[in-house]
């Protein structure tokens, strides 16, 4: 498969003749590639990333873009959808049960299986449970070195299935152990991987999996194709899908694997795991959280949050300048330097929305947001906006949720 | 301690604002700064050295301009700097990024430490360490918050995970990638300023490095992007 990558270069120029120097396509520019030059629009080949982004702004069809020519190897050999069945201490990982519930969508649209790797120590007893959420093999390597996660032997295990049951489409959870994994595996696979997508889709007459991701901390969606190689590999935020449902009445079968000792070699060793308490809910996971911004003026002003959060079971976060006046921990922070976090419901309390907190939570269900500035950031990306004085309002919420939900 | 510490520069996305009429970005006058990521891994780089000694070799892969990228880890203390710097590098993915990386690595020789910073500002993959790890075939540890200790061609890192952390221990050569919990990265210098104005920074293109042309740039990536859009508004 590592052959010629493609036979025709993907390109990009500009036909001088029909430029009119309108600037459109410099405007359309991410990567500041394009300058003006005696009225007509220059490409800066240095910054070009050959995106293609210019040319539907170019109202004049005066960019020139060859995608490249698709070359067909072995790739019709691949078939079927796999999920990286993610276990801590024996716990299959919420963000599997999202993954097989999407999973089984592209499955069914491209007509093929949908499986779920399980690797670990004595978890066979896991692998049911996978069927039940719609997974209709699973394959599980089980080894005493599988038990926690480990970089090496995990890759090395995935690569050996990947070659041998060859899946089109292989995805993980954008979660510290699935980013890590999976860019081991793009690379001992020789195949392409998106980073933390939030949506994809099935490009049913080529078998494409369309790729979507935030850019640009969030600020543009890239839709990524990997068109000559497989698996087609991902890496997908939390609580972008919707958990498959238990239905217990669904059959599956179990495939078992055991490979030569030396493939569940580690170079790294795990030492220990040390758990930190913590007295909110892990914020990736939480399905309400109520953050808390520089609007809270001091420290105390948490207090707010914290009741609000507990009376609606939900989680505590803050913007990097909450966390940056020492107002709160840094594990609470919400934004491109803090947590990327997708929940149904997300409270902004006194947060301006600055680009990099928006980042890292614009993709949530609903957002309220709650700030005394008519003209903050944060209300272009609200679902619902409250323009006041948080210490006011909120403890009015707090108090109406209370009876409400009768706690 | 040989150190080689992997940095990019990005657009300094606090300074990038959304036109509200448009909903496009404004990057007029968005200047570019070293990722910030990158920071914290020049600042572990710096203090490894102070306790062990050795060597800080910084090197990034861009365009011409991002030799200011390495001048600034220049004045915060590191050795030296190299720019892989080709058009043919153009385009390149993550993949491709991590393979012309990994060839200039073998390239500068012997050494006992990578480090990266756990992900870029600008395209937040958090790929290309790891990658890097993959290609030369070396052990990772990724999200490291604190290195406990390096000894005897062995080292020992907490590595960050959703609900703690992990102790691992790693022989040397290993690759890390830190987050921002790991230090408070340090202010140049004057006098590493002036040193980061007079340094050489040593440029290595396609040739330099070996590099197979099938591997690199646009035409090495296994991913495109097939279309943008600018979306935050509801």
């Amino acid at each position: 498969m590592t052959e010629d990558k493609s036979s025709k270069q993907r390109s990009i120029e500009i036909i001088h003749k029909k430029c009119v120097g309108c600037t459109l396509c410099v405007r359309a520019c991410l990567f500041d590639a394009i300058r003006m030059e005696d009225k007509t629009a220059v490409i800066d080949y240095d910054k070009c990333t050959l995106c293609g982004a210019c040319v539907p702004a170019c109202k004049f069809d005066a960019i020139r873009f060859e995608k490249g020519e698709e070359i067909k190897a072995a790739i019709e050999d691949y078939k079927g959808v796999w999920v990286f069945g993610e276990q801590k201490k024996g716990i299959i990982q919420n963000v599997v049960y999202e993954l097989l519930g999407e999973g089984r969508e592209l499955a069914d649209e491209l007509g093929s299986e949908l499986a779920c790797v399980l690797l670990g120590k004595a978890i066979e007893g896991k692998a049911q449970e996978l069927i039940w959420r719609g997974a209709d093999k699973v394959y599980l390597v089980e080894h005493p070195n599988l038990k926690n996660y480990q970089d090496e032997p995990y890759t090395n295990v995935i690569v050996e299935l990947v070659k041998e049951f060859k899946p089109e489409i292989l995805l993980y959870g954008a979660t510290s152990i699935g980013r890590s994994l999976a860019s081991r595996i793009a690379v001992k696979l020789d195949t392409g991987l998106t980073a933390d997508c939030t949506k994809l889709s099935i490009d049913k007459e080529k078998r494409l999996l369309l790729q979507t991701r935030p850019a640009f901390g969030g600020n543009i969606m890239a839709t990524i194709l990997c068109v000559n190689y497989r698996p087609q590999m991902a890496t997908i935020r939390h609580k972008v899908f919707k958990e498959a449902v238990v239905d217990r009445s669904r059959k599956g079968r179990i495939i078992k694997r055991s490979y030569p000792e030396n493939s569940y070699e580690s170079r790294t060793k795990l030492i220990d795991i040390v758990e930190e308490v913590s007295e909110t809910v892990n914020l990736a996971e939480a399905n309400i959280i109520v953050s808390g911004g520089r609007g809270l003026g001091k420290s105390e002003g948490f207090k707010v949050i914290e009741e609000f959060a507990k009376v609606l079971g939900g989680a505590v976060g803050a913007s990097r300048s909450a966390v940056d006046a020492g107002w709160i921990p840094y594990s609470h922070q919400v934004g491109q330097t803090g947590k990327t976090v997708c929940p149904k419901i997300y409270f902004a309390c006194g947060i301006s929305g600055q680009i990099q907190h928006l980042a890292g939570m614009y993709s949530s269900d609903i957002i309220v947001a709650i700030n005394k500035d008519p003209h903050a950031p944060i209300f272009s990306v609200a679902t619902y906006g409250i323009v006041g004085d948080l210490y006011e309002i909120v403890p009015a919420l707090t108090q109406k949720f209370k009876e409400v939900l009768k706690k | 301690m040989n150190i080689i510490v992997c940095i990019k520069q990005v657009p300094d996305t606090q300074d990038i604002k959304i036109n509200p009429e448009t909903n496009t970005l404004i990057r007029e006058g968005v200047k570019s700064i070293v990722n910030p990521f990158d920071m914290y891994a020049i600042e572990e780089g710096l203090r490894i050295k102070e306790r062990l000694g050795g060597k800080i070799t910084v090197i990034t892969m861009g365009p011409p301009q991002a030799d200011e990228a390495l001048r600034e880890a220049i004045s915060m203390g590191a050795d030296e700097a190299v720019l892989i710097t080709d058009r043919a590098f153009a385009g390149a993915d993550t993949w491709a990024t991590s393979y012309t990386l990994s060839k200039s690595i073998e390239k500068l020789g012997k050494y006992d430490l990578i480090i990266c910073g756990k992900q870029a500002m600008d395209g937040d993959t958090a790929q290309v360490g790891p990658g890097i790890a993959a290609q030369i075939d070396i052990p990772q540890v990724t999200y490291v918050k604190k290195t406990e200790e390096i000894k005897d061609g062995f080292a020992r890192f907490e590595r960050m995970t959703g609900e703690g952390y992990e102790v691992i221990e790693t022989p040397l050569p290993c690759l890390i990638t830190v987050v921002k919990e790991i230090n408070e990265p340090r202010l140049p210098s004057l006098k590493g300023k002036i040193r980061a104005k007079q340094a050489k920074i040593v440029k290595l293109t396609s040739k330099d490095i070996n590099a197979d042309p099938n591997k690199i740039g646009l035409k090495g990536s296994p991913t495109v992007v097939d279309k943008i859009l600018n979306s935050l508004r509801r």
